[in-house]
Formats: C-alpha cells, sequence, structure tokens
C-alpha cells in the first residue's frame, strides 16, 4: 500500500468516526425484556466525559444565591431560644425585655404563635417532609433539650441574637429518659421503616450458627452523630396575601411546599419553595421546625423574615445519625462458606418520628448463606428526632458487617479478599431477586492489584516504621439503587434549537445540574451549552426526593419519558415536507442539533429547522417517568471495595490514615469529576465516622455539649490523605442510563476499612466507633 | 450582643488608664475573647485594644528574649532566635491552632485564653463554677475526655487549653505587668491558678493589670528543646495531653532539664517532680519512666479521661528519649 493510499484510508477512518449516529429514544419502562437505555452503548459521547461544574464560576465569583441571600424589602432577622431541659413544661415565661430590647418586631411564644398543624412526619405520606410530628410552638410542652421555645424577630441579626437572650424562662421538669440503658430496660419494639418491619429470619440462623464450626459472635457500637453540611440551615421567607414563598435550602422542594401548605391550612399550589444553590445536605435538608417558625413569625409580623440559624441552632433543631448497638455473627465452614449471619441490635429513636436506624439493610444482599436473622429494635428517648444522614442504616451497618467479615477471615486464616468471593451470591440472598448487575469480584480484583493489596503482611503487627505500625485492610461498599414513584420533567425547545429541561430536583453540590446536562445532550443530539436544566423550585414538575441517591435515576427516567412526548409532537410538526416525513419515533433518534432516521442519518432535519417551517417559537412536553418497576423485578445495588492503609502510633495510639482506595461498581458514570468529587467526599465522611465524629449526648440531661465545628471533630486537611477512586463502568442495564447512583455508597464501608486497617497494623479489634487515640493505647 | 465601647490604646500607659476600669477587657487578637463574646461568656463593658502595643521582640543583655504583649503567634514563631535558642517555643506554637488564627492571635491573649470545657461554654444549659461562682460544676460527671488529671478541684476540672504556654512553663519564662499600682515582674509559673474553691480567677494578675511583656532568660539548653502534641485529629484540635521538654545531657548524664505538660491541669503543669528525678542521673528509659511515675503520681481520673494518665506517661518518656537518643 502507498503512502497516499495509506493515507486516503486514514482519512477516511477518520471521517467515518466522525459521522455521527443518532441516539435512539430510551425505553419508558425497564421491565423483563425490556431493551436498556441506548446511552449505556454510548462510548463516544459527553456521557462520563469529566465536565467541570456548570455552577462553578457562578459560586467562585459569589454570584449563586443561597437561602439565606434572597434580598427583601423590610426584612427581618430571626433569633431562635431553645428549651434546656429534655421534658416538662414552660412554668413561667417574660418576654418583656426582649421586646423592649433595641430593633425587635417580634418575639413569639406558644402565646401567640399561629395555630398550625404539626408537621406531616417523613414517610408518613408520600410529599410528607417533616423532621418530627410535635406541635410547633403551640404550647407550653417541652420534648427535647433544645427543643424551639420562642423566636424574636429583629431588624438586625445582632438585635435578634441579643434579645434572645433577655427572654426569662422557667420550667417546670417532668422525668424524662435520656438515657440508652435505661431506655432499653424499658423495653425495645421492632422498628417500623417505611411501613414494613425491619426484620426478617429465613431458616434457622441460630441454631446454623452454633454448629457451624468457625464462628463470630460479637457487638459493635456507634454513636450518635449530627449533621454539619457547610451552609447552615436557612430560609428567607415572604407572605404574599395567602401565598407563602419560601428560599429555602432545600434537598426536598415539593416535598416542603407540600408539607407547609398542610401546616397552614393553605392548597399546595400556594406554597412556592425555592432552592437554587445548596451547601451540602447529607439527608439534613428536609423540613424542620425553623422554615415552619420562620413563615409562622412572617405571618404574624407581616414582614419577609429570614432565619439562617446558627451552627448550635443546627446540633440542636436539626436530627442527626442515632447511636447503634450491633450483634454481628457469622457461623462459617472451615473452608468459608457462610452458614449463618445474624445481624440485630437496637437504635434509640423517639415518639415523634419514624426513623429506626436501618443497619441491617446492606447485611440483607451481600453475601451469599442460607440462614439469616436480621432485626433491628428501637428504644425512644425524650431527644431530638433523629434523622436520615448520608447512607442511614448502611454506613454504620457496614461498619458491622465488614468488621465481622474481617474478623472471619482471621478466625479462618483467609485473605479477606478471597472470603468475599466465595461468599458471593448468585441471585439476592434474602428476596431471591437476580441482581441486576453486580461485579463486586471485579472491583475488588481491580482495587486490589492498584491498591498492592497481596503486599500487605496478614500477620497483625507485623509491620513498623520507627513509632507507627502499619497495616491495611479492606471492606465492600455498598448503596441500594432506588427511584421512587412522582418523577416527571418539562422539556421546552426552542426555535434556536436550545433546549430546557425543567425539574423539581436539587443541587447540593454534587453535580446533578451538570451530569443531567450532559445525559440530555448526549440524548438529543445537542451541544452542552444548548441545553439548560433548571431545578430547585416547587413549581416545577415532579417530585424528585434528593434522597436515597436516587435523583439521578429520577431525573433519567423522567427525561426519557419526556423526550418520548416531545419527539412525537416533533414529527407531527415536521409534516410531509421533512426528510423525517412518514417515520415513527422509534425509528428515530437525537443527532446533530436534530433528529435522524436511526438506520439513515442522511435523513435528518434539525429542530431549529422543524420548528421553523411550522412556525413555531418552541414546542414544550410534560411528562411523567413511569412507576420503578424495576426494582420489583431485580436487586438492584451499587458496589464497592475500599481499601485502606492506616499508620498507627505505639506510643500514643493515633491514627494516620496514609493511603485509601476506593474501587466502586455503581453502573455507568455519567461525569467522571464530579462522580470522583462525590466518591471521595463520601469516604472523606467515612473516615471522619471511623476516627473522630460524636455528638455528646449528656444522657443526664438529653444535652448535646459540642454543637460547634471546634469541638465535634470532622477530618480537616491533614487527616486526609490522597484517596484514588475507579470505577468498572458497567453499565446496569436496567437503569436509566446505565447509572445507578453514587451519592451515599462513598461513606459506606470506610469505618470497616479503617478498623480492619487497625487491626491488621497492631493486632488490636475496635468495635466501638469512633476509634480515637485512648482506645489504642 | 450587649453594647461594649471600643477604644485602641495609643500606649501602655493610656491602656492602663483605661483598662482599670470596671467591666473593661483588653483585647489583642480576640480569637478567643470574640468567641466568648459571641457565645455569651464575657460581657465586657469597654474593650481597651492593645494589640498595637509592644510588637518587638528585643534580645536581652544575656541572650535571652524581650518578647512583646503584642506580638503575633505567627511573627514569634518564625522568628530566627526562637527557631534556634528556643525551637520547644517556635513548635509549641505552630501545633496549636491554626495558620489564620495565629496570624491573629498575640502573645499576651494566648496566655490569657480560656478553657475549651463544654460545660463552661454552654451558658444556658449547664452549670459551671467558673461562669458562674458557686453554681456547681457539671463537667465532674459529665464529657470530661478533655478535661484535668492533675491539680482539679471538686468545684473545677477544666484544662488550660494553650500549646504557646506549656513551651513557656518549661523556659522559666517572666512575665512583665503593668497596672494602676506600676509595674512588676511575675514568674510565668506563678501566673496561672489552680481552680481550688474559685476557679474564676484564673490569674494572679490585678484588676487592670496589663501583661506588657514575656522574657525569656537565656537558657543555653533549650536549643535543645521540643514539644510533643497528642490530640484527636492530626491538626485544629486541643491536646489531650502535650510535653515541652528541654535536655542537656553530658556523656549520658542528665546535666539538666525543662519539662512541663499540657492538656492534663488548670495551669500549663511544670513537671517539678519529673526534673527531680532526672537531674544528675544517667539517662535511660527506665529513669525516664521513673520520673514520669513521679510526676503522675498524684493523678486523679475522672469518668472518661483516664487514659491521660498512662499517655502523659508515654509522652514523656518518647520526648526525653528523642531529646537524649537514649530509646527503648
Amino acid at each position: 500500500m502507498s503512502i497516499i493510499e495509506q493515507a486516503k484510508q486514514a482519512a477516511q477512518g477518520v471521517a467515518q468516526t466522525v459521522v455521527q449516529k443518532a441516539v435512539e429514544l430510551a425505553p419508558e419502562s425497564w421491565l423483563p425484556g425490556g431493551k436498556p437505555d441506548p446511552l449505556i452503548h454510548q462510548k463516544h459521547g459527553l456521557i462520563g466525559k469529566p465536565v467541570s461544574r456548570i455552577d462553578g464560576p457562578l459560586k467562585v465569583q459569589g454570584k449563586a444565591p443561597f437561602a439565606a441571600e434572597f434580598p427583601m424589602d423590610g426584612l427581618t432577622y430571626a433569633a431562635v431560644a431553645f428549651s434546656t431541659l429534655p421534658k416538662g413544661r414552660i412554668a413561667s415565661l417574660d418576654t418583656s425585655e426582649a421586646e423592649a430590647a433595641p430593633g425587635v418586631v417580634l418575639v413569639m411564644t406558644y402565646r401567640n404563635a399561629p395555630r398550625m398543624k404539626a408537621m406531616p412526619v417523613f414517610m408518613s405520606e408520600a410529599k410528607a417532609a417533616g423532621g418530627d410530628n410535635l406541635p410547633v410552638m403551640q404550647d407550653d410542652r417541652i420534648h427535647w433539650n433544645g427543643q424551639p421555645v420562642a423566636l424574636v424577630l429583629a431588624e438586625t441579626q445582632e438585635q435578634a441574637d441579643h434579645a434572645k437572650t433577655l427572654i426569662r424562662l422557667t420550667y417546670e421538669a417532668e422525668p424524662a429518659t435520656t438515657s440508652f440503658a435505661e431506655a432499653k430496660a424499658q423495653g425495645t419494639h421492632p422498628g417500623l421503616f417505611m411501613g414494613s418491619p425491619m426484620k426478617q429470619e429465613i431458616g434457622d440462623a441460630e441454631a446454623a450458627l452454633a454448629a457451624a464450626p468457625v464462628k463470630v459472635d460479637v457487638t459493635y457500637t456507634t454513636p450518635r452523630h449530627s449533621h454539619n453540611p457547610i451552609e447552615p440551615h436557612a430560609a428567607t421567607i415572604v407572605w404574599q396575601g395567602d401565598d407563602l414563598v419560601v428560599h429555602d435550602a432545600s434537598q426536598a422542594v415539593t416535598h416542603t411546599a407540600w408539607s407547609l401548605g398542610n401546616i397552614f391550612g393553605i392548597e399546595e399550589a400556594q406554597v412556592h419553595v425555592t432552592s437554587p444553590y445548596v451547601g451540602g445536605g447529607f439527608g439534613s435538608k428536609t423540613l424542620w421546625q425553623h422554615q415552619v417558625l420562620g413563615a409562622a413569625a412572617a405571618k404574624l409580623a407581616g414582614r419577609p423574615v429570614r432565619i439562617a440559624l446558627s451552627r448550635e441552632g443546627v446540633y440542636r433543631m436539626i436530627g442527626g445519625r442515632t447511636l447503634t448497638e450491633q450483634r454481628l455473627a457469622i457461623g462459617a465452614t472451615k473452608e468459608g462458606h457462610f452458614e449463618a449471619i445474624i445481624h440485630t441490635g437496637t437504635a434509640p429513636m423517639t415518639h415523634h418520628n419514624a426513623m429506626p436506624e436501618p443497619f441491617i439493610l446492606a447485611t440483607k444482599s451481600a453475601y451469599a448463606a442460607r440462614n439469616f436473622k436480621l432485626d433491628v429494635e428501637v428504644t425512644y428517648l425524650d431527644m431530638l428526632a433523629n434523622t436520615f444522614m448520608r447512607a442511614p442504616g448502611e454506613s454504620v451497618g457496614t461498619f458491622a458487617l465488614e468488621s465481622a467479615v474481617d474478623e472471619m477471615a482471621v478466625a479462618l486464616g483467609m485473605d479477606p479478599v478471597e472470603l468475599r468471593a466465595v461468599n458471593e451470591p448468585e441471585k439476592d440472598p434474602t428476596d431471591n431477586k437476580p441482581f441486576s448487575s453486580r461485579n463486586i469480584v471485579e472491583a475488588y480484583r481491580t482495587g486490589a492489584e492498584r491498591f498492592g493489596w497481596s503486599k500487605r503482611n496478614p500477620v497483625p503487627g507485623s509491620v513498623r516504621d520507627g513509632e507507627w505500625q502499619v497495616g491495611m485492610g479492606v471492606a465492600t461498599s455498598t448503596y441500594p439503587y432506588h427511584r421512587m414513584p412522582g418523577g416527571a420533567a418539562k422539556l421546552t425547545l426552542t426555535r434556536d434549537g436550545r433546549m430546557q429541561v425543567e425539574i423539581a430536583a436539587h443541587e447540593m453540590g454534587m453535580g446533578t445540574a451538570t451530569a443531567q446536562t450532559q445525559v440530555t445532550a448526549e440524548r438529543f443530539g445537542l451541544e452542552l451549552d444548548q441545553v439548560s436544566f433548571a431545578y430547585g423550585d416547587s413549581f416545577l414538575p415532579g417530585q424528585v426526593l434528593a434522597g436515597g441517591s436516587q435523583q439521578t435515576a429520577s431525573i433519567g427516567a423522567s427525561v426519557v419519558a419526556a423526550q418520548h412526548a416531545l419527539v412525537a409532537e416533533l414529527l407531527k410538526l415536521a409534516g410531509n415536507d421533512s426528510p423525517l416525513a412518514g417515520l415513527r419515533a422509534d425509528e428515530v433518534g437525537g443527532m446533530e442539533g436534530g433528529l435522524a432516521k436511526l438506520d439513515e442519518p442522511g435523513r435528518h432535519e434539525t429542530y431549529a429547522s422543524i420548528l421553523s417551517r411550522a412556525q413555531r417559537d418552541e414546542v414544550s412536553v410534560v411528562a411523567s417517568a413511569p412507576p420503578p418497576l424495576e426494582t420489583m423485578h431485580w436487586s438492584m445495588h451499587s458496589w464497592g471495595a475500599m481499601f485502606c492503609e492506616v499508620r498507627v502510633n505505639s506510643v500514643t495510639g493515633e491514627v494516620r490514615v496514609s493511603r485509601f482506595l476506593g474501587s466502586f461498581d455503581c453502573g455507568r458514570i455519567l461525569n467522571a469529576k464530579t462522580a470522583a468529587s462525590q466518591f471521595r467526599g463520601g469516604i472523606i465522611m467515612g473516615l471522619g465516622m471511623a476516627l473522630m465524629e460524636e455528638t455528646q449526648f449528656d444522657e443526664r440531661s438529653g444535652r448535646v455539649m459540642n454543637p460547634s465545628l471546634a469541638e465535634y471533630h470532622v477530618p480537616v486537611h491533614l487527616d486526609v490523605p490522597e484517596i484514588e477512586v475507579m470505577w468498572t463502568d458497567i453499565a446496569d442495564p436496567h437503569a436509566p442510563m446505565g447509572a445507578r447512583g453514587i451519592g451515599e455508597i462513598g461513606i459506606t464501608g470506610v469505618g470497616a476499612a479503617v478498623a480492619n486497617a487497625i487491626y491488621n497494623a497492631t493486632g488490636k479489634r475496635i468495635r466501638d466507633l469512633p476509634i480515637t487515640l485512648d482506645k489504642l493505647m | 450582643m450587649i453594647p461594649f465601647t471600643y477604644a485602641r490604646a495609643a500606649n501602655t500607659a493610656d491602656a492602663v488608664v483605661h483598662g482599670s476600669a470596671v467591666g473593661t477587657k483588653y483585647i489583642g487578637g480576640g480569637t478567643n475573647l470574640v468567641d466568648l463574646m459571641r457565645e455569651g461568656i464575657e460581657h465586657p463593658q469597654a474593650l481597651v485594644d492593645v494589640s498595637g502595643l509592644s510588637r518587638d521582640i528585643n534580645e536581652t543583655a544575656d541572650g535571652g528574649l524581650l518578647i512583646g504583649a503584642g506580638v503575633k503567634n505567627t511573627a514569634l514563631a518564625e522568628h530566627r532566635l526562637v527557631r534556634t535558642r528556643f525551637p520547644v517555643l517556635s513548635r509549641a506554637i505552630v501545633a496549636g491552632a491554626s495558620g489564620q488564627i495565629r496570624n491573629m492571635a498575640t502573645v499576651g491573649g494566648n496566655l490569657l485564653q480560656r478553657t475549651r470545657c463544654t460545660y463552661f461554654y454552654d451558658d444556658t444549659g449547664a452549670r459551671c463554677n467558673k461562669r458562674e461562682p458557686g453554681q456547681g460544676c457539671d463537667a465532674v460527671d459529665g464529657f470530661n475526655r478533655i478535661h484535668a488529671i492533675l491539680g482539679a478541684s471538686p468545684a473545677c476540672v477544666a484544662t488550660h487549653p494553650s500549646d504557646m504556654c506549656v513551651a513557656l512553663a518549661a523556659l522559666d519564662a517572666v512575665v512583665h505587668l503593668e497596672g494602676a499600682g506600676g509595674k512588676r515582674t511575675l514568674p510565668f509559673n506563678e501566673l496561672h491558678r489552680l481552680p481550688e474553691g474559685r476557679p474564676d480567677i484564673e490569674t494572679l494578675l490585678e484588676p487592670g493589670e496589663l501583661i506588657t511583656a514575656v522574657e525569656l532568660p537565656a537558657q543555653p539548653m533549650a536549643a535543645h528543646s521540643t514539644y510533643r502534641k497528642v490530640r484527636d485529629r492530626a491538626s485544629y484540635a486541643f491536646a489531650l495531653v502535650s510535653v515541652a521538654a528541654a535536655l542537656e545531657v553530658d556523656g549520658g548524664m542528665i546535666r539538666d532539664v525543662r519539662l512541663a505538660l499540657g492538656g492534663v491541669a488548670h495551669k500549663p503543669w511544670r513537671a517539678w517532680k519529673a526534673e527531680e528525678v532526672l537531674r544528675g542521673q544517667p539517662a535511660s528509659q527506665q529513669l525516664f519512666q521513673a520520673a514520669a511515675e513521679a510526676e503522675l503520681a498524684n493523678a486523679t481520673p475522672l469518668r472518661d479521661n483516664g487514659f491521660k494518665i498512662e499517655l502523659a506517661k508515654r509522652t514523656i518518656i518518647a520526648v526525653l528519649g528523642d531529646l537524649s537518643g537514649v530509646s527503648a
């Protein structure tokens, strides 16, 4: 072949790769027998590209408005006074001095607060968003230490903060239950999570455990954790006649609007909740008493209100993760096959919420075994309602499960990676469904290779570097795929060929808007800058909770449904003069700014051309996502292998995590950059959980004693090593885009990976978080 | 916030005149006082800003240093003579707080910072004898992981949070004061009190008395000194235990030693007993152990902080081992 021939062929090759293929429409549902989302095959498009976050420039310029930054004429500022005992009633109340203080507009207490219904507690109804269902400043009752007892509105924040200290309150105390031991002594009750008992028995796990030749049967404990998003909870609130406008920091705008309507006795449509930017949510940015109090005070004062909680306010008013006490027992054969898995235990909650920390969830699908006994029991304490915090259940549950698997590996003398492979299930071991996609063995293999797992010395305490003992540990991370009902989206195509997606979803910093802009551009054959993604507004379609790591799937399925409606509309508009004439929706796809016949890309017309010829400025559709039937047919979970190297100081017990690697199997990764940040952020939060985070809840008084980032430790930069993340990128054929959620999995497994590495370094097995230095001395 | 007046002192005499008024506080970098005012713990009616006064670090005739009370922590830590002649001080300072805070905090203010006891900070929800004399102490039977094992009283088990002060305690620093009654000096180790029955009185300063300088006497041994801090995370946490030490070893014999502990008591804790055991003896692990045991012999554990006794001993032994070259 001549050089010229070669050049010709090469040029043709380039030309061939440049010719795009149209992206066919995704199926509207992912039922058995259905075809997967065609985007899972796109290897050269925008999917997976490390696109920088589109909100980045606004944020670094300080131009992204957060909830406490909406300007309003006549704005007043709120400060909240908190109760100082856990149970009882307000015996006397004197607000006269506070009312007379400079700048004070209003002092609100149970005596003058408007009559309101209690918050509909989360999960009690489809759009309920409340953290508790107690009366909000409606009577003199005290239910927890830190409950809001008065709210001051003033012309400035400083005036409100000062006046709040002038409120004189005395209390009549009543006997309270604030000790976990005392609560347990009063009895435990089966935990109900979303209506179903957190209890399951398969076979006879106790008998199988007793008969097993090798067993581990131990108790793990985890402490309370408080939410610490960098943006404390805040809202700017105004009444416009009978309509309520709330600029909130929210991961549930639609739920919040519905719930506030319910509380104030107005229609959902009369409540407008916006939340364009959120400085982290992690499960905490739902509806708590501050939005209700702010709206009540705005009503009473007839002026707009800004309620921005202090950091202390977040600790006193916004629930966190409750403590857990977990029994984890595994019985195995001498070859390491699990015969029985027992995961039971107790976590305190309150009478005014519905959140038993579901620590058994990960155990249900992780390993093959014939006998299971799973049970979350609850006790009731007089305390602030506990709530969701990043991977509720799995974060603390995997600490117990994955520590116990490591203990079993030690008992068997087996490599812990090998032990997990031996117990890899063929189908979900507790609900018998097939896995939609499970490549955890692959994640372990690639992760182990990259991390250098083979260099680990299995003998505990055998590697030393001066004062430091060095060890490696590993643990499985996992979080389920969720897609909640209620997803819907509006698509608007304009004559200039631009697409607007509107959906009541949320951007809390995780990169949702960026990733979904990529996905939408890819589906429609558009450039990134031709797509805009509107979200964070309860007036937009859909009810898309940013929780359960489900937003990506929910938005994806909603956009797919809307695309079907839009393409049908476009084909009608295209008419008989179009190259597309006569084609059905399933014969066309998005390509190069328009639609094209799938197997004949030459038959193409741009969106601009279609609209122009039809003399339409725009065309828009709204459509709802189908019900999430995929989770009824498959066991759908993300997986990961967490590798950790620690150094433990033999003099002081100080722990330094020196290396960390997360190898994930989460389906298709939509944006390599924002995904890596999600994984790393989760892992850092996991390091905090492993080594330092603990809410000091004084069991004498029920009071949180460290409501401050000075005293409540989260990792600082020096505590965080380089964290490497990698992923299989194997698409899940039963999920939109082939992608499962990635927001929460990062925190799971980290606690155990650290604890297991510490065991390898020192021979000390710590079963109680956080692993502070005194436990290792 | 309760209204207060603010005035910048023109000079030390001016500061002392204004600072003697009832309800007046001196303010340096404000890194602790402003926090305490925001939290409602401190309620001064007037602030006299002394941060612009005495910012010099001067060598004294005998080779020591006279450090102005307004010197920023960062400036002190990076000063060449501090790093070469008193490395323990430099290391102690950079072990504390954050870069931003050290850029603001002054020497005088560092000496007078207040405890991090969480019950002291909870002015509405907890009892504290330091905040409200006679009220009682909720820390004695509460969360007291960070609290004192030495020199505490039933009235107060709080600790002094400074790192810098632990080095000053070891270095036999002298505090220069000026008040309405004139100038005087006080050995640094006498500045802070043990709590006894009055934990609200933390120093021997007279009302209105101003710290103008800290003097470090010449101490050749201090060139061979170090600071080791043990805490709950790698940075930005208060010491659970810290050790400041200087050692002079000659032919295997400990000729002289300075040793102080942080995080263990209501004041920076000079380890006189340990020094006594060490001085003039051949350096050995057994000797270090004996010194540590002697110092901690009277240590009293609370509910959560018993580990500090062993931690203090181990840290003392490790630091002496490092400085002497005699390791286990």
